[in-house]
């Protein structure tokens, strides 16, 4: 597969950036120690059903991954500015491989910055069985699939310039209205309005262990599925006009 | 683009040569599927551009563009080596553009004259058929210049075909086997480059000659054109030194004599004005616009 190669140089490019490492790890990491470091022995959070340091872990794991699948955003952005993106259209890398190996390097990266919580939250005190780690990853990998879609779709909208900012603000009020900073109740307009956006589920991923143990509910699916094909259209359009291929 | 037709066959080395403006990029944009053509078609191999490029037929060196970030100059071109079916040796490819030298150094900190040696590489590494080269120079120095073309030498020597776009005359002559004239989204000439530079490559008379005659001059060798304003005639020559010498001989008290090299753009006004159909045996004056490289 002639993509391989070129994933591989395009993950060493993004390990080689020094902003994935501050926005997908360092910045989630140090707020996760200090929010839950001092709380760790907070078994039943805000009647969460769940420990805090394992929700402030998933909490700040979406931040972290959903950094990271924006980034591939960021790169695009870049490419198209230095005119990259019309020396690859040149090559016989086709769209398919060209965005797979953006997609995939974003996931990378976003495993990277989850592994990191994980190690994060195991030190202090979260204890999972297996089966609950894999499904919880399950789910927060699937839960990414919207933010690659708009990852694409902002890459394809905005100059390496306005990306930063917009990308930053964008992340920070997902992650709020979806609860990774704090949690939003079960009652009122935001736990209500909140069911409709996908960072939402993300963090809703650590719910695995509640009690009940269902972490998504049909809704979730369906929010997660919607989010992503609209998103999905919104980027191949975006595409389009950015290329001017029909 | 107002109807264009150009057969290139294999092997060629041909000039696309026209001012700024000309259309020379948008041509160039459509050989390589960047820009589809509002209506006609264009071929590459006999096939499709996108085509042509999916199988690696194609490479080219785009007039702008800068290098992503992060990565040395020997894994950027090995990485767009990776995506062709019979990429060159990476390592040889360094050394034919001159990059050797400076090939682990990260590509945010080259020089722009590095920069172009690497776009080069890029190009080149890619082994294509057909290689494309849009004012591939432009942005080089007088030793850069030459080290590039004697690069591409080479690699046309390899039985390669090579068509790039070009505003200097000098530049077509010297190194394409054929050039073709554009001007206004229209091929204006196409020929070999010592029948267009013989075209393009003028030189005026410009004097005050009282009492002159339109035919009589006209008649002098060396003369192709006459324009007069008054008494201060225009002359177009093909050889200005034979009409010089004629001219001073029949008119012994012509002053003000000027003599200038027509640059390219007053002779592609030449072209592209008054005596277009005779010059224009390659123009096609229809709405087809097939263009392509074919074997």
């Amino acid at each position: 597969m002639s993509g391989l190669i070129y994933t591989r140089y395009e993950l060493l490019r993004t390990l080689r950036n020094r902003r994935f490492f501050i926005l997908s790890l360092g910045f989630p990491l140090i707020l996760f120690f200090l929010v839950a470091g001092p709380n760790r022995n907070v078994h039943d959070y805000n009647k969460t059903g769940i420990s805090l340091p394992l929700y402030y872990m998933i909490g700040y794991a979406s931040f972290g991954t959903m950094s990271a699948m924006l980034s591939c955003g960021g790169r695009i952005a870049a490419e198209r500015a230095v005119g990259w993106n019309r020396q690859l259209r040149i090559s016989p890398l086709s769209v398919r491989s060209y965005f797979r190996a953006k997609v995939l390097t974003a996931y990378m990266m976003a495993l990277l910055s989850l592994a990191a919580l994980y190690i994060a939250g195991t030190s202090l005190g979260v204890s999972l069985a297996a089966s609950e780690w894999l499904k919880m990853t399950g789910l927060i990998l699937v839960g990414l699939i919207p933010f690659a879609a708009l990852g694409i779709l902002l890459g394809h909208m905005l100059t390496p310039d306005s990306i930063g900012p917009a990308m930053g603000g964008g992340i920070s009020l997902l992650a709020l209205l979806g609860g990774a900073f704090f949690p939003l109740g079960s009652h009122g307009f935001l736990p209500n309005l909140a069911q409709f956006i996908p960072s939402y589920w993300l963090v809703q991923a650590s719910h695995v262990v509640a009690v009940g143990g269902h972490a998504w509910p049909l809704k979730g699916w369906i929010v997660m599925a919607v989010w992503t094909i609209i998103l999905a259209r919104l980027a191949a359009r975006a595409y389009r006009r950015d290329t001017g291929r029909v | 683009m107002r109807g264009i037709d150009v057969r290139i066959t294999a092997g060629e080395t041909v000039a696309l040569l026209g001012p700024n403006g000309a259309g020379k990029s948008t041509t160039i944009d459509m050989l390589l599927g960047l820009l589809p053509p509002d209506a006609g078609t264009v071929s590459v191999f006999g096939r499709p551009p996108a085509q042509a490029v999916a199988e690696g037929a194609v490479g080219a060196m785009l007039q702008t563009g800068a290098l992503i970030r992060d990565l040395s100059v020997r894994e950027l071109v090995t990485m767009m080596a990776s995506l062709y079916p019979t990429p060159l040796d990476v390592g040889e490819v360094l050394e034919l553009t001159g990059a050797s030298g400076f090939a682990d150094q990260r590509t945010q900190k080259l020089s722009g004259g590095q920069t172009q040696r690497v776009r080069s590489a890029v190009a080149l590494v890619s082994n294509p058929e057909l290689l494309v080269l849009d004012e591939p120079t432009s942005a080089m120095d007088v030793e850069g210049r030459r080290a590039f073309w004697t690069t591409m030498r080479e690699f046309a020597a390899r039985g390669k075909t090579v068509l790039f776009a070009t505003h200097y005359l000098e530049e077509a002559d010297a190194y394409a086997d054929r050039a073709v004239l554009m001007a206004h989204g229209k091929i204006v000439a196409d020929g070999p480059t010592n029948e267009i530079k013989a075209m393009v490559g003028t030189r005026t008379i410009r004097a005050t000659l009282p009492g002159s005659d339109q035919d009589a001059l006209t008649d002098l060798p060396g003369v192709s054109g006459v324009e007069r304003r008054g008494e201060t005639a225009t002359l177009s020559c093909t050889d200005s030194d034979a009409a010089i010498r004629a001219l001073l001989a029949a008119y012994p008290d012509a002053r003000d004599i000027e003599i200038v090299a027509a640059g390219l753009e007053q002779a592609f006004l030449e072209l592209t004005g008054d005596d277009e159909q005779a010059l224009s045996p390659g123009a096609s004056a229809t709405a087809r616009s097939t263009r392509g490289a074919e074997r």
